[in-house]
């Protein structure tokens, strides 16, 4: 298609759209209709971000900011996880690499090459991952992950196993209220992702099975304050 | 697959579908559970009605401003990074994906789930031209390897029960042994699809909503398959309806709350995918390069009559599909075309015309429940009428095959009724002939044969109400 096709399409598209007849804004809602509020759960936060994210067959352990690389540890030593991929440049990466006995299983691979170079790897090779969240969501139960160059995208997606690491002041009520508050609007990034569960599917007879394409176990650390 | 040899087939398909226990038990089973899902989610009626005024008031806002919205979409887009197409057709849809991934060297591609690819038989196309496309949504790739079509738009292959994807997986699945258990078919589908996801030139997807404000692609899912197709291979194409546009970031909260809470009882689903740019420098991962396809294909034809505009509020969640008494006992493929149940029945007489697709909006009792869970409060039954309507007497010239199924006798018939009902006179002299004669008239005749055929003849009793209440000596009031 040549140059001047495409922006004939485009020109006839937008050229039947204006000249539709206008209709005007929509009306008020109906007298009587409840105005929408994003929903607000005060100092039960936690509690509903913890219960939602169980709902979804995640799992949630309270940590403190000396004792999470331990508790990993241990969570993960318990359900058989040989190779850790990590982010070796953030500070949490950092943190695990120091830890006394890192030699020790699991072994720690660091995401430290652009994918091409990683891929046997990073499709096959790894047991679990451990990624922060920027926030959590309590209404939902969601975990928002905002990829950097040095936590990439894959690394919340392809190991069987997420371990994500949060801090309980990040938690919000709504996205509603996070997208406003947190200016996304001006700042978002290449790709934003917001994780309430391990992955699943119900397409089998509506029976829900775990793990279809991305992680079957999603550990969540909340560093309580 | 044209339109032609589709066209107007609803009754042929369903009378099939209705005869059939199996299928009947599969969608009857699924709707059930899909029903009571929903139900769970929307038990505060304020909140409820709050939330679906929102989201309503969003798509209205966005299609009010829809040609602005475009371009600002487009501009955000490109500013982003990511190339922006233009399609009135869905062969001219066919021909910028075909040329993006030609110019890439793909030869294969992953497939996240996608309707509007659907619409356009992209797997088909591709596969002309030598490129493979394997989609990667578990229910998605259970009906291409049976080579089907979905019946339903979120739930694919809702019409198999679990032995049929068992005998289909132990067939088609290299070393796949026949097995009923759920994990272990789900583990088989992730085995192979690992293999093609790592090894995949492009992914495509589809879109949920288009943010022109940000220029920010949003996709959600439950599997992961959607993210992998557009992360892991080098390239992504998104193809969407021109109608998925809104206008802000802060319009996403509400749509992504009615829309997995109506289509399958989720709070949410487990990823929402926010794509805003491809690969930034430094990045390590995530497609080099992302392209978005905006499809016309009739919508924009739709928009142009302020009344059937509404139509394209909808954000595909299948509620109304799902609490529809026609789609539920006929199932999706018996509407042969891309979208069926209620929105199906709106959409496509005015995409493929009412010369092809007719029949659809005559395909339901005008029960209502489609409108009543609808969560962006489209005005189904409304639109149905208005298109049966069109039909016979056009009113704007704007639905393709307008008039196409005016009949003489037809209208004649119902000019008479016109006159028979307006006139006491000659309302008196049809009733007593009607008492007299009404009974020996033979329901085969032609006519009366359409109602017949489905229905008991109606027994005309020897006398009117009008003349017993008389003779009882009650008078005219």
């Amino acid at each position: 298609m040549t140059m001047n096709d495409a922006a004939g399409t485009r020109a006839r598209i937008l050229g039947r759209l204006t000249a539709a007849p206008r209709r005007s804004l929509p009306a008020e809602p109906p007298p009587g209709t409840p105005v929408w509020a994003p929903p607000r759960h005060g100092a039960a936060r936690f509690t509903r971000f913890r219960a939602m994210l169980e709902a979804a067959r995640a799992e949630v352990h309270e940590v403190t900011v000396d004792d999470w690389p331990q508790t990993l540890r241990s969570l993960l030593i318990g359900k058989g996880v040989s190779r850790l991929l990590y982010a070796p440049d953030t500070a949490i990466g950092r943190r695990l690499a120091a830890l006394p006995g890192a030699a020790e299983p699991p072994t720690l691979i660091p995401y430290d090459r652009p994918v091409e170079e990683l891929k046997p790897v990073l499709v096959n090779g790894v047991d679990a991952a451990l990624t922060t969240a920027r926030c959590g969501i309590a209404d939902t139960g969601s975990l928002v992950l905002w990829p950097t160059p040095e936590e990439p995208r894959l690394m919340s997606l392809l190991p069987p196993l997420h371990a994500v690491l949060i801090e309980e002041t990040a938690l919000t009520d709504s996205l509603s209220d996070t997208i406003a508050a947190q200016g996304w609007a001006g700042a978002m990034p290449a790709n934003l992702l917001m994780v309430s569960g391990p992955s699943k599917t119900a397409d089998i007879e509506q029976t829900l099975a775990y793990g279809v394409h991305g992680p079957r176990e999603l550990i969540v650390l909340v560093i309580r304050s | 697959m044209t339109a032609d040899v589709r066209r107007c087939d609803f009754a042929v398909k369903a009378r099939n579908a209705l005869q059939d226990p199996k299928l009947r038990a599969n969608f009857r089973r699924a709707m059930d559970g899909l029903m009571a899902k929903r139900a769970t989610q929307f038990t505060d009626p304020e909140e409820w009605r709050a939330l679906r005024a929102r989201g309503a008031e969003a798509r209205v806002r966005a299609l009010a401003k829809l040609p602005e919205l475009l371009e600002r979409l487009e501009s955000r887009c490109t500013a982003n990074g990511i190339t922006v197409h233009w399609a009135e057709t869905t062969a001219e849809a066919n021909t910028i994906v075909l040329s993006i991934l030609q110019e890439a060297g793909a030869r294969r591609v992953i497939k996240g789930k996608s309707m509007v690819s659907e619409e356009m038989h992209l797997n088909a196309n591709l596969a002309a031209h030598g490129i493979i496309a394997v989609e990667s949504d578990l229910g998605e790739y259970i009906i291409q390897l049976a080579g089907e079509a979905p019946s339903h738009i979120v739930m694919p292959c809702i019409h198999k029960n679990r032995s049929e994807i068992a005998a289909l997986f132990a067939w088609k699945i290299p070393g796949q042994p026949y097995t009923e258990n759920v994990d272990d078919l789900t583990a088989a589908a992730r085995r192979v699809l690992r293999g093609e996801f790592a090894g995949a030139d492009a992914g495509i997807s589809g879109v949920n909503f288009a943010v022109a404000e940000t220029g920010t692609l949003v996709l959600i899912e439950n599997e992961g398959n959607g993210r992998l197709s557009t992360t892991l291979p080098p390239l992504h194409i998104a193809v969407t309806g021109i109608e998925k546009v809104l206008e802000k970031l802060e319009d996403v909260p509400p749509l992504l709350s009615l829309l997995p809470r109506s289509a399958t009882g989720q709070p949410i689903t487990t990823y929402v995918n926010m794509i805003s740019a491809p690969r930034r420098p430094q990045e390590k991962d995530g497609p080099q390069a992302v392209h978005l396809v905006l499809l016309d294909n009739g919508r924009s034809r739709v928009y142009a009559d302020p009344e059937l505009r509404d139509t394209l509020r909808c954000i595909r969640c299948a509620a109304c599909m799902n609490h529809c008494p026609v789609y539920t006992r006929v199932g999706g493929h018996s509407y042969s075309f891309t979208y069926p149940g209620p929105i199906g029945k709106i959409l496509t007489p005015q995409i493929e015309g009412l010369d092809c697709a007719g029949d659809q909006p005559h395909a339901s009792s005008l029960c209502g429940a489609c409108a009543e869970v609808c969560p962006v409060e489209i005005p189904i039954p409304k639109l149905l009428v208005r298109l049966r309507a069109e039909a016979v007497e056009p009113l704007s010239g704007a639905v393709r095959g307008g008039g196409s199924a005016r009949s003489l006798i037809e209208s004649w018939g119902w000019r008479g009724s016109t006159l028979v009902f307006t006139s006491p006179l000659l309302y008196g002299v049809v009733a007593r002939l009607g008492g007299w004669f009404g009974n020996l008239m033979p329901g085969w005749l032609p006519i009366i044969n359409r109602w017949t055929s489905v229905r008991t003849k109606p027994h005309f009793a020897p006398k009117s109400l009008h003349r017993l209440a008389r003779e009882k000596g009650y008078d005219h009031e």
